[in-house]
């Protein structure tokens, strides 16, 4: 599997990461390396069918008895680079 | 008092005779922390340790001591304590402070342990030496040029300096297991779904697991009865241990030959690992070769499916609501520079391959053969267990090796998690068990042997594992 410059930096756009020039073809070489030493699983795969599917079920709690209002507010925003009054601050997208 | 040999059973005997004070117990332990801090095993010696020793003796003087009452734990820094910066040595969380409790710290907290500090480990838990901690590398006590293994380093390392009675670390395909093995302790991955990873920082979450560090097999159970259970928060977390589950005593030793003999493990490791199956033998044990071929694609799925749950576990690090932030022209060059600048080299690597296997166009041939691979290593290994109670290998494939040795080539790093990443596949439980040294440029290397059961087989670890630590010549 070949993989060139500009997979990698398709890569990292989609990853939102930026990477340096200098980075790109480390990169490169090391997805490449990898990629060829798991590839051997295609010949294993093909001979087996679908994996089997197990039943499904909810495992999430049932949607009810929130917490009180405003009990993690402080905790949380605190964490936040930047705030403005009880919110989480972002430039602006539009 | 000899610290560094005492174990957990040990020293809650003296504390409930009040022969020592936690007090006592827990100056010796900081006395070697701080004694060993050139280790670079803890990133933080927590600064309120006393005042939990005090806690802790109320709850002795009291009669409500629990086995842990008062005994000096590690954590890695990737389980959340309220109120602790808890990194994940990495430079993106360098500063976050929990804002709560994980399930297994509340559960520690409520059996009266006290916390030492935060340990060392490779960023995020994405490594086999510590070598991609954002915060340097840890040392290796038994050879200081050589890394402890990884990813839970720091916590291996605290144990083998006596710098802690026990440690807890998180095993996504051998991060347990295999720093036990290089700094010569014993290092339990539990059953996938038997200890809660709520409150543990996600990295590839169907192969995570929580489990204990620990000087003896015995301390290791203590400390596994203590953290596992069901819990709410959890939604993998298993219900109840399955009543089918007999607690038979093990008997028969299951040997994988080929997988064993594969290319690339030091032959040093082999004959450690022949002798210890002769002591098993001697022990009572019988040892039966079989043939588990599907082992072998063990790495290749994982360096598939792990990667590809590290790039969407990772998201959620934007640099918006936590963690590091570094300023761009707009909010996407905010996300790309936080990240470029957060994460290191081998978080950046390992989400980009993520991305890779989970890209259209991609999807069915990595991440879809993968998973079908997986379920064939589980039936294999579920087939070969109803011919043999415990399987073993080595923990790993060499002796602890040198710092950088393997630092530009991360192939090489992946292959020393080769006899641990099955283990995570199939979601069974496994322990490795110190079994003896090799001698290299004047220092003595440990070298581990891993017991593998069937789900929730972990009381026969502990049996086996127990009658190794009796039967073993070193």
């Amino acid at each position: 599997m070949a993989i060139e410059l500009k997979d990698v930096e398709h890569l990292a756009g989609l990853a939102r990461i930026a990477v340096s020039d200098s980075e790109k073809e480390v990169l490169r070489h090391d997805l490449e390396e990898i990629l060829a030493y798991v590839s051997e699983i295609k010949d294993v795969a093909a001979e087996l069918g679908e994996p089997a599917v197990g039943e499904l079920h909810n495992v999430l709690r049932d949607d009810e008895g929130p917490h009180e209002s405003g009990v993690f507010t402080e905790d949380l925003l605190a964490a936040a680079p930047a705030r403005e009054g009880n919110r989480v601050f972002v430039k602006k997208i539009l | 008092m000899d610290i560094k040999n005492l174990t957990i059973k040990q020293a809650h005997d003296l504390l409930v005779a009040k022969k020592m004070s936690v007090l006592e117990l827990a100056e010796a332990v900081l006395k070697e922390a701080e004694g060993s801090r050139d280790l670079n095993a803890y990133l933080e010696i927590f600064d309120d340790v006393r005042a939990q020793a005090a806690v802790a003796q109320k709850m002795i003087d009291g009669g409500k001591a629990t086995l842990l009452t008062g005994i000096p734990l590690a954590m890695k820094d990737n389980i959340l304590i309220k109120g602790k910066i808890a990194s994940a040595s990495s430079k993106m969380l360098e500063h976050y402070v929990a804002t709560y409790d994980a399930t297994v710290t509340k559960k520690l907290r409520d059996a009266g342990a006290v916390f030492v500090g935060r340990t060392n480990m490779d960023e995020f838990a994405m490594g086999g030496s510590t070598e991609n901690s954002a915060f340097g590398v840890t040392k290796n006590p038994h050879d200081k040029t050589r890394v402890p293994g990884g990813s839970s380093g720091g916590s291996a390392a605290v144990m083998a300096a006596g710098a802690a009675l026990g440690a807890l670390g998180s095993d996504t395909g051998g991060s347990i297991r295999q720093p036990a093995a290089f700094c010569g302790v014993v290092g339990l991955k539990p059953t996938y779904g038997s200890v809660s990873r709520s409150g543990l920082m996600a990295m590839a979450s169907s192969l995570d697991q929580i489990g204990p560090f620990s000087k003896t097999v015995e301390d290791a159970k203590i400390i596994f009865d203590v953290i596992k259970g069901h819990d709410p928060m959890d939604s993998t977390s298993y219900p109840d241990t399955p009543a089918e589950i007999e607690n038979k005593k093990p008997k028969v030793i299951g040997v994988p030959v080929d997988f064993v003999h594969a290319k690339g493990v030091d032959p040093r490791v082999l004959e450690n690992f022949e002798q210890s199956l002769e002591q098993l033998k001697k022990a009572g044990y019988e040892i039966r070769d079989i043939s588990l071929p599907s082992l072998a694609h063990g790495l290749s799925v994982y360096y598939i499916l792990m990667p590809a749950e590290v790039s969407s576990n990772l998201a959620r690090l934007d640099g918006v609501r936590y963690g590091y932030h570094a300023d761009g022209a707009n909010l996407a060059d905010d996300y790309a520079r936080s990240r470029g600048e957060g994460f290191g080299r081998e978080v950046r690597r390992r989400i980009l391959l993520g991305t890779y296997v989970l890209s259209s166009g991609y999807y069915d041939a990595y991440y879809g053969r993968a998973n079908a691979v997986r379920e064939m290593l589980k039936q294999d290994l579920a087939k070969a267990f109803e011919g043999v109670d415990i399987i073993a290998t080595p923990t790993t494939p060499t002796p602890a090796f040198k710092i950088g040795e393997k630092s530009s080539d991360p192939l090489q790093m992946y292959l020393a998690d080769i006899f641990t990443v099955p283990v995570n596949i199939a979601g069974v439980p496994a322990i490795s068990v110190p079994s003896g040294f090799v001698e290299e440029d004047g220092a003595k290397l440990p070298l581990g042997i891993q017991f593998i059961a069937p789900h929730f087989g972990e009381e026969a670890l502990f049996t086996i594992g127990q009658d190794f630590e009796g039967a073993r010549s070193f």
